[in-house]
């Protein structure tokens, strides 16, 4: 009897601890309630208090804390920012390798009609490489019909951005606060010792045409230096100009300047003009900083300040460094054109069907892709190159200085190529395609395995991911 | 309790008193069944079900299930893949596995030994169990920037003046495979170690006396007296170091960043299996996870029937029970 009253008590203040622990979870919530409401009911009525976004990086999640207006506190592990009216901004953030970020999403879409309102996807960001893949699908809204973006307020954005991300019946659905022409990025002082002058327009010159920019390659390694880092490093120059997407119907098709990117970087690593680095891993990382001897990379609009100035800090902002000229090698770097024009990456923002927040996605949307003062504010501040035309043709003809390019007002030339971008061949297979292909030949650079071996294996990889594929047609 | 004057009559009580005991040792044997059928069993049988069936997702559309009989099966054993990559885990988990033994073995013998006096016992037996507490994945993360091309084993060998070029562990076959049997060796040694401490000291010292007495040396000794008794927990850990090895993942997955690079020389079956997961292909990933099942229950079988039959005693009792029979 004894050991039973005790049970009972146990379980007496177990059962109060969980009423009071369930009381303090509800108090707040309920005493908000009001205030937000209050707040909310002059723009939108009822929208939900959880906005839920995903996205795969923190990139979108510093722009929105820096420049979305209605921000009021981001909190301290920055897994929420809550808005000025009581909104609270959930960060879901999944990494991109080997597919991660989409197979979460996918499942989370999956759910998305049975899932509690707070936990529904709000906004969810997409990538270029597989941008199609939602677009044509139902789980994204129409931005002018179901958000209620007008034409008016698109007007400034890119045409391509919004190609790429209008559905087959013709609807938006995504919008973009960043166009991604690629340029190519190189050091200053290697330029100098190697051609001679560090100017862009001279050094654009001898780079034009990828001839030429063979003969600068067999120059810069007579010197010493690299003329690239890796074996990724200018994959997406020769992927992006193509004359065929990668699928159709149920058949690869492997394009001829795809394997001249294969010809091309096989010939560099035996002649010792890369570094046999691989994209993103640390050795490449390290070939963007002070001890580095590379002489340049291929990088999109985003690579510059969200990749590159970072990995360029001899003592990096976390330990207290400054960004400007005398930490490592900020302000070595200029940009030109390169050999072709291709374009890298690029995020969308795209409402989620099923959200609640519909008004509050409309006043993300229009301020961080279509309002031309934040967005130019964004471009100076950040250097990223935003999804204005207006704003980015006043910044590329006013004095604007990059001080990280050594006072070189990059916006103008990315304001060139911009119109250029022809994303027509992109489609939903791309980033498993592109990582398949660069595995599999990283094998043939490393001389492990002969050409017909790596093509075997791409194969292999590509049916194991994508089972309806049935065949791969190589160029002849 | 209740006044024993008043029992009815004794037959009865204890007859109660019997069922209420048993009741309760099925009371407390349900938790564990109602835990493997939830999360073993179900599961099980419903991966082998799903593995004779079309069923993946393509982009966002699901694609089947359509009931195709053995077609999983038919294309697994027509690709030469499922038999390289069988070869490759077994491969890696051998030669980890063999020194791993042979080591312990030696260490449990040594910190056994009375004679020896070892100092610092604990401290060894802590530091060599250390590795196994570290979480696999972290473990080979931590290779995989410690042997990277930039890694400081790298940068210390060049700073020796050992090597002028970095050695590019990761892009060879040897490298890539050597650095994820020497993990698992590290990993697992400790753990072996202290199973067959366990066992060597579970043995009677009365053994060991009498073979002195009787002139045995040490060596001897070890093998005649310990490796015989300590073979049913040989068994025990061959056995699940056979079922680890057969499920190796984690460390070739992340220090390969999942490629199983270079050309797919060290992918292992889970590998294979996690690589159906990318397109959710159940039928697939089913009818890998069925085949490896089979592979490892028959192994498993194997094992213990020559573990277990050379094993002297009993033996002779079956011979003995055969002759009494005639």
């Amino acid at each position: 009897m004894k050991k039973g009253r005790s049970i009972m008590a146990m379980l007496a203040t177990a059962a109060i601890l969980t009423a009071s622990l369930a009381g303090c979870k509800g108090t707040p919530s309920t005493s908000k309630a009001p205030a937000k409401q209050t707040a909310a009911s002059q723009s939108t009525a009822a929208e939900g208090k959880v906005l839920n976004i995903w996205c795969w990086n923190d990139e979108f999640q510093s722009r929105f804390n820096a420049y979305y207006p209605d921000v009021k506190e981001v909190a301290k592990d920055k897994s929420t920012t809550t808005l000025k009216d009581g909104t609270v901004v959930k960060w879901t953030i999944n990494e991109n390798q080997n597919n991660n970020y989409q197979n979460k999403l996918d499942s989370a879409l999956q759910n998305q009609a049975s899932a509690p309102t707070d936990q529904k996807i709000d906004i969810f960001l997409v990538e270029a490489d597989y941008a199609l893949k939602y677009v044509n699908s139902d789980y994204t809204m129409d931005v002018k019909k179901d958000i209620g973006l007008t034409d008016s307020d698109l007007a400034n954005q890119y045409k391509y951005t919004q190609d790429i991300v209008t559905s087959k019946d013709g609807a938006l659905k995504g919008v973009a606060w960043q166009a991604t022409p690629g340029l190519f990025v190189y050091r200053r002082s290697i330029a100098k010792s190697v051609l001679g002058t560090d100017d862009p327009t001279k050094i654009q010159e001898s780079l034009s045409s990828w001839d030429k920019f063979n003969d600068v390659a067999q120059k810069v390694n007579a010197k010493g230096y690299k003329m690239l880092s890796g074996y990724d490093d200018s994959y997406r120059v020769f992927s992006n100009n193509v004359s065929s997407p990668w699928v159709t119907g149920t058949t690869v098709t492997v394009d001829p300047n795809i394997m001249n990117w294969v010809k091309q970087t096989k010939d560099y690593t035996a002649k010792g003009y890369n570094n046999k680095t691989i994209l993103w891993d640390n050795k490449w990382t390290a070939d963007q900083g002070p001890k580095s001897k590379v002489f340049g990379f291929f990088y999109s609009t985003w690579g510059i300040n969200f990749t590159l100035e970072g990995n360029s800090l001899a003592k990096p902002v976390k330990e207290g460094g400054k960004e400007e000229v005398g930490n490592g090698i900020f302000g070595d770097w200029a940009v030109c054109q390169g050999p072709q024009s291709y374009y890298w990456g690029g995020t969308w923002i795209c409402a989620c069907k099923g959200t609640d927040n519909a008004g509050t996605i409309k006043k993300i949307m229009k301020s961080l892709t279509c309002d031309k003062d934040v967005m130019k504010k964004i471009t100076t501040e950040t250097q990223d190159y935003t999804n204005n035309k207006a704003a980015m043709d006043e910044i590329a003809s006013s004095d604007f200085k990059s001080k990280f390019l050594g006072g070189q007002n990059h916006i103008k030339l990315f304001a060139e190529v911009a119109p250029k971008i022809d994303m027509s061949k992109a489609g939903p297979y791309d980033q498993g395609c592109n990582e398949a292909l660069q595995n599999a030949f990283h094998d043939y650079f490393n001389g492990t395995v002969t050409i017909d071996k790596a093509k075997a294996n791409f194969e292999k990889t590509i049916k194991t991911k994508y089972p309806e594929l049935t065949e791969v047609k190589w160029p002849s | 309790m209740k006044t024993p004057a008043k029992a009815s009559s004794g037959t009865a009580r204890k007859k109660q008193k019997h069922i209420n005991y048993s009741k309760w040792g099925y009371v407390f044997l349900l938790p564990f069944f109602i835990t493997f059928i939830i999360f073993q069993l179900i599961p099980l049988i419903s991966t082998i079900y799903y593995s004779f069936f079309k069923y993946f997702r393509s982009g966002l559309k699901i694609i089947g299930p359509i009931f195709v009989g053995f077609d999983n099966y038919k294309s697994l054993f027509h690709s030469p893949d499922l038999f390289n990559y069988m070869g490759n885990t077994m491969l890696l988990w051998i030669v980890g596995f063999i020194p791993q033994i042979l080591i312990s073995l030696l260490l449990a013998a040594w910190f056994t030994n009375t004679r020896l006096r070892l100092r610092g016992l604990r401290f060894f037996k802590t530091v060599i169990y250390m590795p196994n507490l570290i979480m696999a994945s972290a473990f080979a993360m931590l290779f995989f920037a410690l042997f990277s091309d930039n890694g400081p084993v790298n940068g210390s060998l060049i700073a020796m003046g050992l090597i002028h070029q970095p050695v590019r562990f990761l892009s060879t076959v040897s490298g890539t495979r050597g650095l994820i049997i020497f993990m698992n060796f590290l990993m697992w040694f400790g753990n072996t170690t202290i199973l067959l401490m366990a066992a060597i000291l579970g043995i009677d010292p009365c053994l060991y006396e009498a073979a002195e007495i009787d002139g045995a040396s040490s060596n001897q000794m070890f093998w005649r007296i310990t490796i015989p008794l300590i073979k049913p927990i040989m068994a025990y850990v061959l056995i699940t170091s056979l079922i680890g090895g057969l499920q190796m993942f984690d460390v070739p997955q992340i220090l390969t960043n999942g490629t199983g690079s270079p050309d797919n020389t060290s992918t292992t079956m889970i590998m294979y299996l996690n690589n159906h997961m990318y397109s959710k292909n159940y039928g697939m990933a089913g009818a890998i996870s069925t085949i490896l099942f089979i592979i490892c229950a028959i192994l498993c079988l194997l094992v213990y029937k020559t573990m277990t039959d050379t094993d002297g005693t009993k033996n002779r009792t079956k011979k003995r029970r055969r002759t009494a029979h005639g």
